[in-house]
């Protein structure tokens, strides 16, 4: 369509998801921009680009923090909504962007649209964190998300043929560590009370960040909540 | 008027002013003395014996030296066990009392940056659980991730400026019986390390003159609440964080520098797990290769265990593509640790290292088959079971190298 004055619109994307309602869009757009750190992250946009020169994921995707700051800014509901539904998931989340002039946080705007992706459970959300909710298991369970006994060479078959001796030795070489709260741990990073993980699990649920996993597969947290709530009635 | 080079080089080679006074930030202590003042929270103080360090804009931030609460992280304990092992060493060398506690989570915040399946009131609770922990056993928190450091001030400068997230968080801790505690100041291992570093030099006893390292500052450290960072006039002029790199300095080790230093690692939370071609390009392509081009060092060192991890184990694939790759990684704690004689395997534990650190060792004079040999009975012991571990009786007595 060529430019004409009347759809000269300069800033505004176009409608690339229709099967999705300009209302709905506008109200995801409007749970991001309610939430009380938003204010701390945008400030408006230069489009200087720094944002863009330091971002890894500009590097390597078709991925633009610059892009999230101004659209967030104009307000440019449809764009916004590309972004909420495919971009956010490329940010490395490390915060060289925090470098931006204008004291934005693109990285932060990133984070908060996540939370907003994941709250409504959106397709594409639920399809991206497909393969990682053995962490989210992991996690949610145990209290922090690497374990040793996840150095499996079926799972990193490019970090080299030494995943393959991690694994062989791992219940030996877990018993060779002088740090005692190590020593011989292998399902978790560390040994944690049990008080410690029924405090946790208390927080899961009065934040309502189960009710946001059972937003996005509903199958984990059938299995979360099940545990969770059997050891909290006998703690 | 164009600006010359040669001005904006003038303008640079100026010593940097660094006062407090005009800092462009809020001081976020006088807002967490406030708010104490006014009851809403208990501000952790940092024990006596501590030292001062200056900040991106000079002003003073205390350092504990000991009767500390250590804050372990995710990927040091899972991946790395020498970082963890190697900061308790150097504590134990010098009779500094600290707590290695098990009534501790992590910060959560890998799950978090990786996937959101959290919000700010879960973040913030997690926190303030785990330094209500540190505060019940009376030690003062040191944190040993970059990222749990980095997002522990995010969430710090969340609960001042926020008082419903503040009172969402009581009402969580209420339930546990906790107050709400925000320590004085959010202390990484690695300013622990910077200001130790002296006393290190003083104990070295492996000469590490000969070797070149670069430097990779993590993101988490310097990049989230920026202000927060040690910077000293001394090291780059004060424009780059002094952690680290004054810590290998002190060592006697030549840094050298390269053009990609403010890169990140690569890691990516996700990424690192799911999307590794990201991840694995990333830290090969922007930060080892370019280290091997512009200065083909003999390690490179870092303070944060994601940045380890993705920095190690990306060099494999590269390696297979024929990409000038190959430099061993190591944390400050570690190499610290090495110089004073720590056992390469039983406190450094370089077996969990995937990028042959072998030709470094070798380059010290470490004899590290030797060592390996020692390991290795020490492994049939425990299989045979006549040991039921390594302890720090077995670990804490410097290897006097030959
Ligand atoms: S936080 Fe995300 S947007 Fe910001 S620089 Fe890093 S990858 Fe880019
Ligand atoms: S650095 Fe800041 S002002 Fe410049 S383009 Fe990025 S977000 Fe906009």
């Amino acid at each position: 369509m060529p430019t004409t004055q009347e759809n000269w619109n300069p800033g505004k994307s176009d409608n690339r998801h229709p099967e999705v309602s300009y209302e709905e869009k506008e109200r995801l757009f409007l749970e991001v921009k309610n939430d009380p750190r938003y204010e701390d992250f945008l400030y408006g946009c230069y489009e200087c680009g720094i944002c863009v020169s330091t971002c890894p994921s500009a590097r390597f995707y078709d991925y633009s923090p610059r892009v999230i700051a101004q659209a967030m800014a104009r307000e440019d509901i449809e764009r916004v909504y590309d972004i909420i539904s495919e971009d956010i998931w490329n940010c490395a989340q490390c915060f060289s962007c925090l470098r931006c002039p204008r004291g934005n946080n693109p990285g932060g705007l990133v984070t908060l649209l996540r939370e907003v992706a994941v709250k409504n459970g959106l397709q594409e959300t639920k399809d991206v964190l497909q393969g990682y909710s053995r962490v989210i298991y992991k996690v949610m369970l145990k209290g922090n998300q690497v374990s040793p006994d996840m150095l499996q060479p079926d799972f990193f078959p490019d970090w080299g043929p030494w995943v393959g001796e991690f694994s062989k030795n791992m219940p030996v070489w877990r018993k060779a560590i002088p740090v005692d709260t190590l020593r011989g741990v292998t399902d978790a990073a560390w040994k944690t009370d049990r008080k410690t993980l029924l405090e946790l699990y208390t927080i899961w649920f009065e934040t309502g960040n189960m009710d946001i996993i059972k937003e996005i597969d509903e199958g984990l947290f059938d299995l979360l909540a099940d545990v969770m709530q059997e050891e909290l009635e006998e703690g | 008027m164009t600006t010359t080079v040669e001005e904006i080089l003038e303008r640079k080679s100026h010593a940097v002013t660094r006062d407090a006074e005009v800092a462009p930030t809020h001081d976020i202590r006088e807002a967490l003395f406030e708010l104490e003042a006014k009851g809403e929270i208990v501000v952790q103080r940092v024990p006596e014996n501590h030292v001062e360090v200056t900040t991106k804009y000079g002003r003073t931030k205390k350092i504990p030296i000991d009767h500390t609460w250590h804050h372990k992280s995710c990927g040091q304990c899972g991946h790395i066990p020498g970082y963890t092992s190697s900061i308790y060493w150097l504590h134990r060398q010098f009779n500094l009392d600290y707590l290695d506690p098990t009534d501790q989570t992590s910060c959560t915040g890998w799950n978090y940056y990786a996937s959101a399946t959290s919000n700010a009131a879960a973040q913030a609770a997690v926190m303030s659980r785990n330094f209500a922990a540190a505060y019940e056993t009376g030690y003062f928190p040191t944190i040993h991730c970059g990222t749990s450091y980095g997002h522990y001030k995010e969430i710090r400068e969340q609960l001042v400026h926020h008082k419903e997230l503040r009172d969402e968080v009581r009402r969580i801790l209420d339930k546990m019986g906790k107050p709400l505690v925000i320590p004085e100041e959010l202390v990484h291992y690695s300013e622990w390390v910077h200001v130790m570093r002296k006393k290190f030099a003083e104990k070295q006893t492996v000469d590490m003159s000969m070797i070149r390292a670069t430097v990779h500052p993590a993101c988490h450290y310097y990049k989230i609440v920026a202000e927060d960072a040690i910077y000293d006039p001394e090291i780059y002029g004060g424009q780059r964080t002094a952690t680290v790199t004054a810590t290998l300095e002190s060592l006697g080790i030549d840094v050298a520098d390269y053009s990609t230093w403010f890169d990140c690692c690569g890691f990516g939370f996700r990424h690192v797990l799911v999307q590794r071609d990201f991840t694995r390009s990333f830290s090969t392509l922007r930060k080892i290769e370019v280290m091997k081009n512009e200065v083909n060092p003999d390690l490179t060192v870092t303070h944060d265990t994601g940045c380890v991890t993705t920095l190690d184990k990306s060099q494999f694939s590269a390696k297979a593509h024929d990409r000038n790759v190959g430099i061993p990684v190591l944390s400050d704690a570690q190499v610290a640790a090495l110089a004073m004689g720590a056992h390469p395997f039983r406190v450094v534990q370089f077996h969990w290292h995937s990028t042959d650190w072998r030709p470094f060792l070798d380059k010290l004079g470490i004899n590290w088959q030797k060592y390996w040999d020692e390991f290795q009975n020490d492994l049939e012991l425990i299989r045979a079971g006549q040991k039921s571990g390594i302890t720090w009786e077995d670990a804490d007595k410097p290897v006097v190298y030959a």
